[in-house]
């Protein structure tokens, strides 16, 4: 079986490594990665722990087929308590990173207490020691990859950082692995600067092998030819990326813009998927210069960007003058949508200084939103900014508030903070676009009723990958429904719930999902694990991991009230596109959902269902 | 009667000349419907996944039954995801 049945202890206050068994009767009934982690984390930790003190434990945890030859399976996920909501955060990423550390012989990394001084972990196969890095704190993830690789003579190992964001303890700080990869939400990447890790480095070479090859084989294949002869996996999303969206979502009235204010963007034709192909009038050259894959993936959905040498943002500078990793969805609507800015080069930018500096795009961009918000409305002024003219539509603003968010500087301090406490502190909570904290993604609740639902219901704050009813509402995978009625979604959104946890258990990519059913996934499982896995044990375990997270949740002192949405998406009506005149109907959602959860009015897990999940 | 057009993703090589960003205006015939629409581009029906019209979802069985309006959008795309 792929599982080493390894972890990694470290505790950076007293600085020792230890490794010990992994409780092989938590993963039978949590699969790995994050369901186990949580298990982990639920029965380590005080919920009630300030997130970033070194009383929180950190968890790098991979799925039972990450590092196998599962198509996508590369994944590992970051749980721990988030500091930018007080809530159970659990970040997924992608890249090399978890394959590696699997392949190092460890299934897992738990990291507590807090170094007396900057450290990183270096792991080479089971040799695992904390190294000082007093000479990488203060420098990017970028720079601090090349200076390990070049410190440790070996080009092959792969690194997970933080950046500056993350040593300054900005509460959307993100963990970036491989250059562009990022555990990106909840701010873990805060966590993993107040306990003075810079970062993580794994070098392994003992291969992963599971229960039945031969049987293993047979399903990872089948699972390949499914995605490869499925159109949106097979062709869509390597030509275009997430990115395709963008036209979508606003067609559809559905793209939040002006912070919320509107739910269709003039400029998004102009930083979506088809214009990062397109000849740029200046230098003649594409942003996009090619696609990329994490481990394993044949899907291939990453973007490649080169920036426009002639834009303010690097003009007369030679750096980044490379290709790098390029806008996603998601960033490209915070960055731009979110701000109303329609410059392509301006977010391809400020997505970079994202990845070398270790910060969360979506959050980043939502609170600069709000704050350009704030500073319209006169509650931000010259003497918070410096001078610097916060409007919606404004690249120049987006660029440099977002430089100082990284180097926590100025306005960049506050901007840190998250849209609640910014939003807050500046006498304006309702200007939030966030749920528990956290920052909602791309997708406006009046225009897509399954994501008002999504948003507030998520165990992490607002999150569309917690259950991606868009696929369904928008898309028609695996079947449409109407975008604009309440009708049937809460079943919608707790299916999406429980079958996403399972994804984000096994150490694959919920982009199979868009061609997969639980179906392709668990002969893969059940041919990599011992003991019988169907679909039906593998959804029950989605279900308990949920109701897991709820607990803690719970525990951590939210209630039913904190399932809700900014007023704004309650009380003011969309005024453009099929959803005009349309709030969301979460009320009409949350006590249908509460109750085919099995949970009391208030949505607390009744004694019956935990019982049930054996929770 | 005029209509816009809005072609994306692998389907904007069927875009006419004089297209930007994606879309252009074109003349149809009165009452014409997405499917006619489609078929006089030359799009093969079964690349055209997500069809909308004012943003507005329009099903496979009922797209040559929807009459187009003149100033309406209709767009369409290929299978394609996200997230």
């Amino acid at each position: 079986m792929s599982w080493t049945k390894k972890i990694l202890r470290v505790n950076l206050t007293e600085g020792t490594c230890a490794e010990e068994p992994l409780n092989m009767e938590w993963a039978e009934k949590y699969i790995g990665q994050r369901g186990l982690a949580t298990k982990y984390l639920v029965e380590e930790t005080d919920p009630k722990v300030d997130p970033l003190s070194p009383e929180n434990k950190m968890i790098m945890a991979t799925g039972p087929l990450t590092g196998t030859t599962a198509a996508t399976g590369g994944r590992y996920s970051v749980i721990t308590k988030g500091p930018l909501t007080g809530a159970i955060a659990c970040s997924n990423s992608g890249g090399f990173f978890g394959a590696e550390l699997k392949n190092a012989g460890w299934d897992m990394i738990i990291l507590e207490g807090k170094s007396p001084k900057p450290v990183y972990l270096s792991i080479e196969n089971d040799k695992a020691q904390l190294v000082d890095a007093g000479d990488l704190w203060g420098k990017s993830v970028w720079d601090t990859e090349d200076l390990i690789k070049e410190a440790r003579g070996d080009s092959n190992i792969r690194v997970a950082a933080i950046g500056k964001a993350g040593e300054n303890l900005a509460l959307f700080a993100g963990i970036i692995n491989d250059k562009d990869r990022a555990a990106g939400r909840s701010g873990v990447g805060a966590v993993m600067g107040s306990k003075n890790l810079k970062a993580v480095a794994v070098r392994g070479t003992l291969g992963v092998s599971v229960a039945d090859p031969m049987k293993f084989l047979a399903a990872a294949n089948a699972g390949k030819k499914v995605l490869a002869e499925n159109a949106v996996t097979g062709e869509g999303l390597p030509t275009y990326g997430t990115q395709v969206l963008m036209n979508v979502i606003n067609e559809v009235g559905a793209l939040p813009s002006h912070n919320g204010g509107a739910v269709q963007f003039d400029g998004a034709s102009k930083i979506g998927g088809e214009a990062m192909h397109e000849e740029r009038a200046t230098d003649g050259k594409k942003n996009l210069v090619s696609n990329h894959a994490c481990f394993g993936c044949p899907i291939s959905c990453g973007r490649v960007s080169q920036l426009d040498r002639t834009h303010f943002t690097v003009e007369g500078t030679d750096k980044y003058s490379e290709p790098s990793g390029g806008l996603e969805y998601e960033a490209a609507w915070a960055l731009g949508a979110a701000t109303d800015v329609d410059d392509l080069e301006a977010l391809t930018y400020v997505n970079f200084l994202c990845n070398e500096e270790g910060m969360d795009p979506i959050s980043l961009g939502s609170t600069i939103a709000a704050a350009m918000e704030l500073y319209e409305a006169g509650k931000i002024t010259d003497a918070e900014t410096g001078g610097l003219a916060l409007k919606f539509g404004s690249a120049e603003a987006l660029v440099k508030a977002a430089q100082m968010t990284a180097a926590g500087e100025g306005i960049g301090k506050d901007i840190g903070l998250g849209s609640k406490r910014l939003c807050e502190k500046y006498g304006s909570p309702d200007a939030s676009m966030s749920v528990k904290g956290q920052e909602f993604p791309a997708y406006d609740p009046r225009g897509i009723q399954g994501m008002g639902l999504t948003y507030a219901t998520s165990n992490r704050g607002a999150c569309h990958l917690r259950s991606y009813t868009v696929a369904s509402e928008i898309l028609g995978i695996p079947e449409k429904t109407d975008p604009l009625t309440t009708d049937g979604k809460a079943g919608l959104v707790k299916a999406f719930q429980d079958a996403t946890a399972v994804y984000d258990s096994a150490g694959i990519c919920i982009f199979t999902s868009f061609a997969w059913t639980l179906d392709d996934v668990t002969p893969q499982i059940d041919a990599d694990l011992e003991g019988e896995w169907t679909s039906d044990r593998l959804l029950e375990a989605g279900e308990r991991i949920w109701n897991l997270e709820r607990q803690y949740n719970i525990a951590a002192g939210f209630t039913g009230k904190d399932d809700t949405l900014p007023k704004r998406i309650l009380k003011d009506a969309a005024k453009t596109g099929p959803a005009e005149g349309k709030t969301s109907g979460l009320d009409v959602m949350l006590p249908e959902y509460y109750q085919l959860r099995g949970w009391n009015a208030d949505g607390v897990p009744s004694s019956e269902t935990l019982s049930r999940l054996g929770v | 009667m005029k209509i816009r057009i809005k072609l994306y993703a692998t389907l904007g090589k069927y875009l006419p000349k004089g297209a930007a960003r994606n879309e252009t205006e074109i003349e149809v015939a009165d009452g014409a419907s997405p499917a006619d629409v489609i078929r006089g581009l030359g799009m093969p029906a079964e690349l055209c996944h997500l069809v909308l019209v004012d943003g507005n979802y329009v099903a496979p069985s009922e797209r040559d039954a929807t009459p187009l309006k003149e100033g309406e959008s209709l767009a369409i795309w290929p299978p394609v995801a996200g997230g």
